[in-house]
C-alpha cells in the first residue's frame, strides 16, 4: 500500500519534468549524437553520405591547419581564463573596499557593461579601436610610440593577442560581479579577528578572502575556460581567422568546414574534438575547486 | 520521452541525408514549339535575392509594371547567408528565381533547372557563347564552361583598374598605361611623390590582392589556362611558370610598399571609402562600383582594362554574369524563364541594367544599348567589355574555383603573401593542393 503510494508520487514528479526532458533531449541529445553520427561519413550536407569510419578524426589530428586552431584556443586562454580572474579578483578586492562609495557603483556598472553589449557590437567596436588610425594607435602616437603601431587585428604576431584582449574584456565584469558577490557572503567578523590579529590588506586577502571564494573562482574559471576553447563571435566579427589563418579557432573552422566548405562530417568530427576538450578541461576545474568542507 | 529518444536512435540508423528527397535530373517535357510566358492569369513569383543589389528589385518592379498579372514574393538575405543556405532552401522550399553562388555542388545534386529548352525556345543560344559559358556544367556538374545551361545573369560584369584623375595628373599620368611597365613606372611616381599608389582591400576573410594578383596574371599568360582551372576541367593547374611571374610581381608590389601598410585590415568598405576620398591612386575592382564613382566622384574617377606585358598585346578582365537560376521544382519556372529573357531583350530593363547595376546587359550582341553620359566611369567600362569581347579575355574569378577557394586558400595564402609569411612558389602550390583537396572533395 505504501510502496504504490510512493511510486504514484514519483510518476508526478516525471510529469513535471517532462516539458523540459523533452526539450533537452530534442535539442541538446539528439543534436550531440547526430554530431557524433555525421562525423563517421562524407556528406556535403543535401546528397547522400557516404561511411567513412573514423577517417575524419584521423584527419583533425593529422591536418596541421585544423590542429593548429585548436592550439590558438589553448593559447586564448590565457587571455580569456587568466585575465578576467586574476584581474577581476583585484578589482573586486578593491571595490569591496570602497563599497559604501558612489565610486563602487560606478566601477560596477563600468566593468560590468561589457556583458550587457552584444558580442558582435563590441567586436566591432574593437575592430574600430585597434584599427591602423583606430584609437589605440592615437594613443599610442600621442605619447610617442609610433614606432610600435599597427593594425593590430591585420598583424600575423597581434591578431591572436588584440583578439584575447576583446575577450578579456568582455569577460572581466563576468568575473568581476560572480567575485564580489562571493565576497559579500564572507563573514566581517574573519576580517575583524585577522585585524585583530595585526593582518594587514594582503595577508587578509590571501588568508581569507581567497580561499573562501574558492567556489566562484571555479565558476569563473570554467565559464572563461569553456568561451575561450568554443571561441565563435568574437573572432568571427574581428579578424574572421586571419591574417592567414594567425587567429583560427575550432568554432570559427567548424562553420567553415560545414557551410562554406560542406564538409559536413570533417566538421561534425572537428565539432566532438572540441566538445571532448572542453569536457577534458572543465572537468578538473570543477573536481579542484569543489567545496570540501 | 522514451518515444522522442527513440525516434532520435531510429533516425540515427540511415544515413544523412538519405531521407530527403532526392529531385530527379529528368529532362524537362519537349521543347514547347512556341517559347514559354506569363500568361494572363494572376500569378506570383517566389524570388531569393542579395541584400544590397537594388537592380534586382528595380527590374521586378518594372516587370510587374508592363505585366500587371505577375506578383512578387521576394526573401533576401546577404549573399554570404545565401551561400550557405542555397542547397536547403533549393531542396526543401525551392524559389522560382534564384541569385546564385557557386552552382557546381547544386548542380551534382539536381537542385537547378537544366535551362537548355528555354535557350532554345528563347534564342539565347544564338547569344555571344562567352556570356554563358559560366554557366555551362558538363553532366553531374564536375567541369564548368561546357554541357548544358543552369543558370543566367541580369547583367555581366568588368573588372579592371579603377583610378583617380586628379592624383593622376599629380604624377603627370595623362592616359592609362598602355603596358606592364607603364604602370609600374606611374606606381613608382606615386610613391615618390607621397601617394598611396593602390587602394586595395586584403582583409577577415576576402583577399582582396586577388584582383591585382589575376590581373597580373592575365598580363603575363593567356587567359584560357586560368579559366580551364577555374572550371575545374581535369588535370588543369593554378602553378604554371606565368601565373608565377604574375605572384612575383605582385611580391614586388607589395615590397616597394605600393600597397596601405594595414591592407591586411582593410574590408572592401573601407577600401571603397579611402579610395573616395582620394587616398590611392589606382584601385583593382569592378563596374559593379561605376555608378557609384560616377556619383561619389563625378568627373574624377577613371577605369582602363589591365595593360598587358606588351604594347599591342591583348587584354583579359575578370567579367561575371550577375547569376540567377531557376530551382528544380519551382512551381512558375516557365514565368521564371521569360522574365530572364525579358531582362535581357526589354529596352527598358537593359537601361536598368547599366543605369542601376552599373554593367552589360546579357542579350545578342546587337541588342540596343542605353545611352550613357560620355566622361563617365560607367561609359569606359561599358567600352572596355566590348574590347574584351574583340579579345576573347573574359575569364572568371580565380575566387571561385570551388566554394571554399576563397575563404580558404587564397586569402590566407595572399595574407602571409603581405606579412612575408608565404612565398610567391608557395603560394601556388598551396592554392593548387587545396584545390585538389576541394575538387575530389574532402
Amino acid at each position: 500500500m505504501k510502496a504504490a503510494v510512493k511510486r504514484r508520487r514519483n510518476w508526478a514528479g516525471w510529469l513535471f519534468v517532462l516539458p523540459a526532458a523533452a526539450f533537452y533531449v530534442v535539442f541538446v541529445i539528439q543534436p550531440l549524437f547526430m554530431t557524433v553520427q555525421y562525423s563517421l561519413y562524407k556528406w556535403d550536407g543535401i546528397g547522400v553520405a557516404t561511411w567513412t569510419g573514423f577517417q575524419n578524426y584521423l584527419k583533425v589530428f593529422t591536418d596541421p591547419d585544423l590542429f593548429a586552431a585548436i592550439f590558438n584556443a589553448v593559447k586564448l586562454i590565457a587571455f580569456f581564463s587568466a585575465v578576467p580572474v586574476v584581474l577581476g579578483l583585484a578589482i573586486a578586492a578593491t571595490i569591496r573596499r570602497i563599497a559604501t562609495s558612489r565610486l563602487a557603483l560606478v566601477a560596477r556598472t563600468v566593468i560590468f557593461l561589457p556583458q550587457v553589449i552584444p558580442l558582435v557590437a563590441a567586436g566591432i567596436t574593437w575592430s574600430w579601436l585597434l584599427s591602423s588610425t583606430g584609437l589605440v594607435n592615437q594613443l599610442l602616437t600621442y605619447i610617442g610610440l609610433e614606432k610600435i603601431t599597427r593594425a593590430w587585428l591585420g598583424d600575423f604576431s597581434t591578431a591572436l593577442p588584440a583578439v584575447g584582449v576583446i575577450g578579456a574584456w568582455v569577460l572581466l565584469g563576468l568575473c568581476t560581479l560572480l567575485l564580489l558577490a562571493g565576497m559579500s557572503k564572507i563573514d566581517p567578523a574573519l576580517y575583524e579577528a585577522a585585524r585583530l590579529d595585526g593582518a594587514g590588506p594582503f595577508r587578509e586577502f590571501f588568508s581569507i578572502t581567497l580561499p573562501s571564494l574558492r567556489q566562484e573562482i571555479g565558476v569563473c574559471v570554467t565559464v572563461t575556460v569553456v568561451a575561450a576553447l568554443a571561441s565563435f563571435d568574437i573572432v568571427y566579427i574581428s579578424t574572421q581567422g586571419g591574417p592567414g589563418n594567425a587567429s583560427m579557432v575550432p568554432g570559427l573552422e567548424i562553420y567553415y568546414l560545414a557551410f562554406s566548405e560542406r564538409q559536413v562530417g570533417l566538421a561534425s568530427a572537428l565539432a566532438v574534438v572540441l566538445t571532448a576538450l572542453v569536457i577534458a578541461c572543465a572537468l578538473p576545474i570543477q573536481w579542484l575547486t569543489r567545496d570540501r568542507t | 520521452m522514451v518515444v522522442i529518444l527513440g525516434g532520435s536512435l531510429a533516425a540515427a540508423c540511415a544515413a544523412p541525408g538519405s531521407g530527403n528527397a532526392q529531385p530527379t535530373a529528368a529532362a524537362s517535357s519537349a521543347p514547347a514549339s512556341s517559347a514559354p510566358t506569363c500568361g494572363t492569369e494572376p500569378i506570383t513569383l517566389k524570388g531569393y535575392f542579395e541584400t544590397g543589389f537594388p537592380i534586382a528589385k528595380a527590374l521586378t518592379d518594372e516587370f510587374t509594371k508592363q505585366h500587371p498579372n505577375v506578383t512578387w514574393d521576394i526573401r533576401e538575405d546577404q549573399f554570404a547567408v545565401i551561400t550557405q543556405n542555397a542547397p536547403r532552401v533549393l531542396a526543401d522550399d525551392p524559389p522560382d528565381l534564384m541569385r546564385l553562388p557557386q552552382v557546381s555542388e547544386l548542380v551534382k545534386n539536381n537542385l537547378l533547372k537544366n535551362l537548355d529548352d528555354y535557350a532554345k525556345q528563347f534564342g539565347w543560344d544564338k547569344w555571344p557563347a562567352s556570356q554563358l559559358e559560366q554557366m555551362r556544367l558538363a553532366p553531374g556538374g564536375a567541369v564548368r564552361g561546357e554541357g548544358s545551361l543552369y543558370a543566367m545573369g541580369l547583367n555581366f560584369s568588368m573588372t579592371g583598374v579603377f583610378y583617380n584623375k586628379k592624383l593622376a595628373e599629380q604624377i603627370g599620368m595623362t592616359t592609362p598605361p598602355e603596358t606592364l611597365a607603364d604602370l609600374d613606372a606611374a606606381l613608382a611616381k606615386a610613391k615618390e611623390a607621397g601617394l598611396a599608389p593602390i587602394a586595395q582591400f586584403n582583409g577577415g576573410a576576402t583577399g582582396g590582392l586577388a584582383f591585382p594578383l589575376q590581373n597580373l596574371m592575365a598580363s603575363y599568360g593567356p587567359s584560357a589556362p586560368i579559366n580551364e582551372w577555374i572550371y575545374q576541367k581535369p588535370g588543369a593547374t593554378i602553378d604554371t611558370p606565368s601565373n608565377l611571374q604574375a605572384t612575383q610581381h605582385l611580391e614586388k608590389w607589395i615590397k616597394a610598399g605600393y600597397f596601405w601598410k594595414d591592407v591586411n585590415a582593410v574590408d572592401y568598405a573601407t577600401m571603397m571609402s579611402r579610395f573616395m576620398k582620394g587616398d590611392g591612386l589606382f584601385m583593382f575592382d569592378g563596374d559593379w562600383e561605376s555608378g557609384n564613382l560616377d556619383k561619389q566622384m563625378a568627373g574624377n574617377a577613371g577605369f582602363f582594362l589591365m595593360p598587358p606585358v606588351q604594347a599591342g598585346g591583348k587584354r583579359a578582365a575578370m567579367s561575371a554574369p550577375l547569376t540567377f537560376g531557376i530551382g528544380a521544382n519551382a512551381k512558375n519556372a516557365d514565368c521564371a524563364a521569360f522574365y530572364l529573357d525579358w531582362v535581357a531583350t526589354d529596352t527598358k530593363a537593359r537601361t536598368i541594367g547599366v543605369q542601376i547595376g552599373g554593367s552589360h546587359p546579357m542579350g545578342p550582341a546587337d541588342a540596343p544599348m542605353p545611352p550613357v553620359a560620355a566622361g563617365t566611369v560607367t561609359e569606359s567600362t561599358l567600352g572596355a567589355g566590348a574590347q574584351i569581347a574583340k579579345d576573347n579575355g573574359s575569364m572568371d574569378f580565380i575566387a571561385n574555383a570551388t566554394g571554399a577557394i576563397y575563404a580558404k586558400s587564397w586569402t590566407p595564402n595572399l595574407q602571409k603573401l603581405v606579412g612575408g609569411e608565404q612565398t610567391p612558389e608557395g603560394l601556388l602550390k598551396s592554392v593548387q593542393s587545396d584545390y585538389q583537396t576541394q575538387v575530389q572533395g574532402g
